[in-house]
């Protein structure tokens, strides 16, 4: 390991502790701003004399300093204790590594299928701008751009389950059955739908983007160089065209890790995919503050790592920042 | 003299402009260009930056933009070319000098994009030809695998040179290669352009330093507002006296060494229906203003202004 990679494990290292930090504070903040109250949100209107209250408003720390309530949870995340789920009655870090691995799939899925087809896609439409199949491709994708992700799934599900019925509606196994009994297909089953959903929204933004690339990379004067020296057509492309164009686009297809995330709440919700996102919003709606907070972290860990990735991509595949680093050594 | 190698006749490019709107607008940049080029010799255009030379070069290489048109006739030994032509040929034995580094692809190694899209065993006898032309313009074996932005000023030009001059070509397009370059890089480029001419083949000079145009060139055409509107031997640009155009005159008066002398006036946006210099020009006649006049010989010389044609006179 040279000095290089200790620099940026360093500083990512910090940048990391950082966010961690002021995620953890002002989500924390904002919730306690919020009208959640937790002796409601665990009570679910049951009717208890004041006395019985005040008890557990004691239980809770309701009354205590913000301040105090600030370091308790700061504390207690630092041992790693993310605290109980209200909905649940198990640790959140149980209910959340369960459903992250559930929408993990989903969205890794989704992310490498759309990655694939939208940048095949944006070449295609850049490479014959002006042509058929570029109409097509932008039309394709100001539709996708335009449709609310939701509404996307649920013209799918009406499609493909509702009127073919070739998948199930919903629920990640069939409805009587344990989810330890559900064999791997009838889990795949299920997978089929939202990552095709979450696929198809994701393909608009990286094949646009992909195409404008391509275009303005066309129209350099490397290209116009290349052109000169007698170099044309597929092979152009193929040798200079596609590297310019795909840091650009790997960069924006890390940083759609939020994008996805928010795409999969919306689509989870649709299919009632028992992910991360569908959690969330029963958190949400449940007002299951432990739980909500353990999610947000959870992403915005989820978020620094995809562009982390990015910057570790960009990193082998682009020549000159290598180069900038080694003179930020000095 | 020898034979000739590119002949542009009235060559005129223009691009297609939208304009407020679906307004379509067509902007002449060149008008009616004519010009040759010999074996062994060194033609400079000479015009001022912006003023689209650059696009000469392009439209001998067939690599306008879509939206650009050319019309006119360029020949290459005598035979017109076809955009299909220009694809066979560009490369080979026309080949680009381009400006700067920005022309190299910057994810891509030098050799790399020397040699071009060849594979098995042409890419060996291709590393091997472009290893024999850097080292001819001395560029060390570790540049070979210097990507662009590693390169200097000179290294770079030194790249550019090599690249374009890989296959061997018989006519060489240089399109500005000094701008931006330091004393030294500009006299190295100098040398290399004339030892171009040294080996027999023709050099098209696209430049706005008249100092380089009038080192190296043979002949000078001079570019005003989108037209040449004088061909002559470099020889008779140390002599105001033997040169035909006012403009041609004013802009060599107006050199540091010959004096300094400033001529106001400004080179026409629009397009206008006589001659382009005719808001500028100390000898114009009422004729000029509504008459556009063509290129026509005037002894070795080749000039666009009426006070040189005997039929108008």
């Amino acid at each position: 390991m040279n000095n290089r990679t200790k620099k940026f494990i360093r500083n990512k290292a910090i940048h990391f502790i950082l966010l961690m930090l002021a995620v953890a504070i002002f989500s924390f903040i904002l919730l306690e701003l919020s009208p959640i109250d937790p002796v409601n949100a665990y009570l679910k209107q049951a009717v208890i004399s004041p006395e019985q209250r005040l008890i557990l408003e004691q239980y809770w720390g309701v009354n205590q300093p913000l301040t105090t309530k600030i370091w308790g949870w700061l504390s207690n995340l630092l041992q790693g204790n993310l605290g109980n789920s209200l909905i649940y009655r198990v640790p959140v870090i149980d209910v959340i590594y369960e459903r992250f691995m559930a929408s993990f799939v989903l969205m890794a899925l989704s992310w490498v299928i759309s990655g694939i087809i939208g940048f095949g896609l944006g070449i295609v439409a850049g490479k014959n701008k002006g042509g058929w199949i570029d109409k097509l491709v932008k039309l394709y994708c100001y539709v996708l751009q335009s449709a609310p992700s939701f509404w996307i799934g649920l013209v799918i599900l009406i499609i493909f389950s509702v009127e073919l019925g070739w998948f199930p509606i919903g629920m990640s196994v069939a409805i009587g059955t344990l989810s330890s009994d559900a064999t791997i297909w009838q889990w795949l089953a299920r997978l089929v739908l939202p990552t095709l959903t979450l696929s198809l929204v994701g393909v608009a933004p990286i094949a646009m983007y992909t195409r404008n690339e391509l275009v303005n990379v066309l129209s350099s004067d490397y290209i116009l160089f290349a052109r000169a020296r007698g170099e044309s057509g597929w092979p152009l492309i193929e040798r200079q065209a596609l590297r310019n164009t795909l840091l650009p686009a790997l960069t924006l297809q890390f940083q759609n890790f939020a994008e996805l995330f928010g795409g999969a709440v919306l689509v989870e919700q649709v299919f009632s995919y028992p992910g991360i996102g569908q959690t969330a919003v029963a958190a949400g709606l449940q007002s299951d503050v432990t739980l909500l907070l353990g999610i947000v972290l959870i992403s915005a860990v989820f978020v620094f790592v995809g562009n982390t990735l990015a910057d570790v991509m960009y990193y082998f595949v682009d020549p000159r920042i290598r180069e900038n680093e080694s003179f930020d050594k000095n | 003299m020898s034979e000739e190698l590119l002949s542009v006749k009235n060559v005129s490019i223009s691009f297609t402009q939208y304009v407020q709107g679906l307004n379509q607008h067509e902007l002449k940049v060149i008008s009616d260009l004519s010009l040759d080029v010999k074996k062994g010799e060194v033609v400079a255009i000479l015009g001022s930056s912006g003023s689209g030379k650059s696009l000469l070069a392009h439209a001998i290489l067939g690599i306008l933009p879509e939206n650009g048109t050319c019309e006119g006739d360029i020949c290459y030994k005598n035979e017109v070319l076809t955009q299909q032509k220009k694809e066979a040929i560009r490369g080979k034995e026309i080949c680009l000098i381009p400006q700067s580094v920005n022309f190299l692809d910057p994810l891509m190694k030098v050799k790399e994009q020397a040699i071009g899209d060849v594979k098995g065993e042409e890419r060996e006898e291709a590393l091997r030809k472009q290893r024999e032309i850097f080292s001819k313009y001395g560029l060390a074996e570790e540049v070979d695998d210097l990507y662009p932005f590693e390169l200097s000023g000179g290294m770079a030009r030194k790249v550019l040179l090599s690249t374009a001059l890989l296959s061997n070509p018989e006519l060489v397009v240089a399109d500005e290669p000094t701008p931006g370059l330091d004393e030294k890089s500009v006299k190295e480029t100098i040398m290399d352009i004339k030892n171009l001419k040294e080996e027999g083949k023709g050099v098209l000079l696209i430049t706005h330093d008249i100092n380089v145009a009038l080192e190296i060139a043979d002949r000078i055409a001079i570019f005003y507002s989108g037209f040449v509107i004088e061909i002559n031997k470099t020889e008779n640009f140390a002599d105001t006296g033997k040169l035909l155009h006012p403009y041609t005159k004013s802009l060599i008066e107006a050199l540091p060494r010959n004096g300094f002398k400033l001529t106001e006036g400004v080179q026409p946006l629009e397009e206008v229906p006589g001659c382009v210099y005719y808001d500028n020009c100390p000898i114009k006649s009422d004729f000029c203003k509504e008459n556009r006049p063509n290129l026509i010989k005037c002894g070795d010389a080749m000039i666009r202004c009426h006070n040189y044609d005997k039929e108008v006179k």
